[in-house]
């Protein structure tokens, strides 16, 4: 018994010196943590705006899941999330949450077609048949009617998905199920899917590698990655039936719509005839209502301000490091969303 | 007259209890970790059970979105390529120790031998899985094209391949030092009555070391059926059972470690997140299992 309750003593110490640890976060630093695809840009600007203001930002990439779950457990000052709140986090959250588009990124479609030297062009009906296992040799008619006076191989076709959970499957199949009726029955739309064909390869190095040393395979990957590793990819028809080649541009294109207020929304298959169909925004999370816990009304307006930071002057890092940034209309609307957060019911900006 | 020699003094008493105080609480300490990982286990997988129930252990759909969840591809994907792994790696990790503990004990050639073997467990498993990736796939492929199977080149065979040699060294170095062990009079009695290395080997070597060698197995065994990083960069991740022997052995599949590691940085909602720690529950009793069933054989060898 003795042993049990030293032990207990033991566990409370360590608690309770973790605890002051975080209460003692100093004022001048805001905590962030979530989506891994946006802290290249993140650690950018924070640290531009560290060098401006003198207010650093701790932002820890764990993962849009992780971030959400820490700004539900309200031990950072906002989440990073590559994907709106679903049903059940909300649940859990209870009070209302801003969702403030910080960037928007988009996911491409790789392919190692031997003897394929020109470009090749896909729909997301094609895509999503193909990704259901229907499609299963490049000559299929299907595709060669999309690719007139290309001649494609025989070669069967891989189907490389990702394995992991992540926000690029999240954005692939959004897509896949609103393009594609039977994918939308038969598997739907998250961030991990039963995927009825084809290998999985862990992250984005995982199914780079795979495409890049599998005859006849074809993937997906976030824009930044193909970019930075200089792989070729499809153009992709958006709904007016245009193939696109996904840019920065294009991408960013692809926001520049009618957004609702709440900016909670799924660009993919945009109705913009320029746009890329397969984008979408990353997000910053806080809560409406910044007056919680024992939060200074100080903190909660440097937290906006820093937010206010990144969707203006933060924007001119995003084309450097692959990002879209946002699009007219989309800022219009981040402003509005910023300009809405209150302190006591008190507007903060 | 009392011979002071044989009390022991106060600070003597002292130290003893005090040791063995110190030794009971670390076994303590390390009972509680086992039981508290159980716990929690059981605790966090009750919504998945609740509505899953024993249709968890062989439902075939894996399916978050629709939130349907059963382990049996895991399942059986862990055993596969655990104990393929196994019966790979197990003549040479039986030869190792018998090179090294009999034929060349000692000496630069066996010290390099051993230390090099020691290697194999210490390289990270990021690296095997990196090196499997682009090194032993582009091979397997080319194998897998010439017999006529789908030439994926990752699968269940590429993934036991790699996992063989990262167990090498678990069961290879408790044979080495339980051989060298084994006493010499035993052995020069063998040799004196004109027996050969190799009848040596056989008879005197093998029946004195073979609980243990087989617990070094046990060892391997548990490694492999843990193992993550490297299996889930080779085994192609998934969800669908084979349909014929071709497929099982060379076709893609996933283990109960790799879903967990793939999927629960992102699981969104409560009863996947169960689903994934029930994952990890049916992980820790096939391990319990196993290594249960590991004990039996040796206490039945120990008793012949």
């Amino acid at each position: 018994m003795k042993v049990i309750k030293s032990l207990k003593v033991a566990a409370v110490a360590i608690a309770a010196s973790a605890l002051s640890l975080s209460a003692s976060a100093q004022d001048n630093t805001l905590l962030g943590a979530g989506s891994t695809f946006v802290y290249p840009l993140f650690s950018k600007i924070f640290a531009e705006y560290a060098a401006k203001t003198n207010i650093k930002v701790n932002y820890q990439s764990i993962g849009s899941g992780g971030g959400i779950l820490q700004l539900t457990n309200k031990t950072v000052d906002f989440g990073g999330s590559d994907a709106p709140l679903n049903a059940d986090q909300a649940k859990k959250i209870a009070v209302p949450v801003l969702h403030i588009p910080m960037a928007s990124g988009a996911v491409v479609i790789t392919y190692n077609v031997p003897g394929l030297t020109t470009g090749l062009n896909l729909n997301g009906a094609v895509l999503g048949d193909i990704y259901l296992g229907k499609i299963t040799t490049w000559n299929d008619p299907k595709i060669a009617a999309l690719n007139k006076g290309t001649k494609l191989p025989e070669t069967g076709i891989v189907v490389i998905h990702r394995s992991d959970g992540s926000g690029t499957s999240f954005i692939f199949t959004d897509f896949l199920t609103k393009v594609n009726p039977e994918w939308a029955s038969k598997v739907g739309k998250a961030s991990a899917v039963n995927w009825p064909a084809g290998l999985g390869g862990k992250g984005n190095e995982g199914v780079a590698g795979l495409v890049k040393q599998t005859p006849g395979a074809i993937g997906y990957n976030e824009l930044a990655y193909a970019l930075q590793n200089k792989m070729t990819f499809a153009d992709i028809a958006n709904k007016t039936g245009k193939f696109i080649t996904p840019t920065l541009e294009t991408t960013t294109a692809s926001s520049n719509v009618e957004l609702p207020a709440n900016a909670e929304v799924s660009l993919t298959n945009t109705d913009n005839p320029k746009g890329y169909p397969i984008t979408s925004f990353t997000w910053a999370l806080i809560y409406k209502e910044q007056k919680y816990s024992d939060r200074s009304a100080d903190r909660a307006k440097q937290l906006l301000k820093l937010l206010w930071y990144n969707i203006h002057d933060g924007q001119k890092n995003c084309a450097p490091l692959n990002y879209a940034p946002l699009s007219k209309s989309a800022l219009k609307v981040a402003e509005k969303i910023l300009k809405s957060a209150t302190y006591d019911g008190k507007a903060i900006l | 007259m009392k011979n002071k020699r044989l009390d022991l003094s106060y600070s003597q008493m002292k130290w003893e209890t005090i040791f063995r105080r110190l030794l009971i609480f670390m076994g303590v300490v390390l009972v509680l970790i086992v039981v508290g990982i159980l716990i929690t286990l059981i605790k966090e997988s009750i919504p998945s059970v609740k509505s899953s129930g024993f249709g968890y252990l062989w439902s075939k759909v894996w399916d978050p979105v629709q939130n349907i969840y059963g382990a049996y591809p895991f399942l059986i994907g862990t055993l596969l390529t655990s104990f393929i792994a196994l019966l790979l790696s197990i003549p040479f990790s039986y030869a190792v120790s018998i090179y090294l503990g009999e034929y060349n004990p000692k000496g630069w050639l066996s010290n390099l031998l051993k230390n090099s073997i020691e290697l194999i467990a210490a390289v990270p498993s990021i690296i095997y899985g990196f090196w499997g990736l682009f090194v032993l796939v582009p091979i397997i492929r080319q194998i897998e094209t010439k017999i006529g199977v789908a030439p994926y080149g990752i699968g269940v065979l590429t993934a036991s391949l790699v996992l063989a040699v990262m167990i090498i060294p678990y069961a290879a170095s408790l044979g080495i030092t339980l051989i060298r062990m084994v006493p010499s009079a035993l052995k020069e009695g063998a040799y004196a009555l004109g027996a050969t290395r190799f009848e040596v080997i056989r008879s005197v070597v093998m029946p004195y070391t073979r609980t243990g060698l087989f617990a070094g197995v046990l060892l391997s065994l548990g490694r492999a059926l843990g193992e993550t990083m490297a299996v889930t960069m080779l085994i192609g991740n998934t969800p669908t059972l084979a349909h014929n022997f071709k497929d099982l052995i060379f076709g893609p599949s996933n283990t109960m470690a790799s879903v967990i590691a793939n999927e629960f940085t992102e699981a969104d909602h409560e009863q996947y997140l169960s689903a994934l720690v029930e994952l990890g529950l049916v992980l820790f009793f096939v391990t319990v299992i196993i290594n249960l069933i590991g004990k039996r054989i040796i206490t039945r060898f120990t008793n012949n």
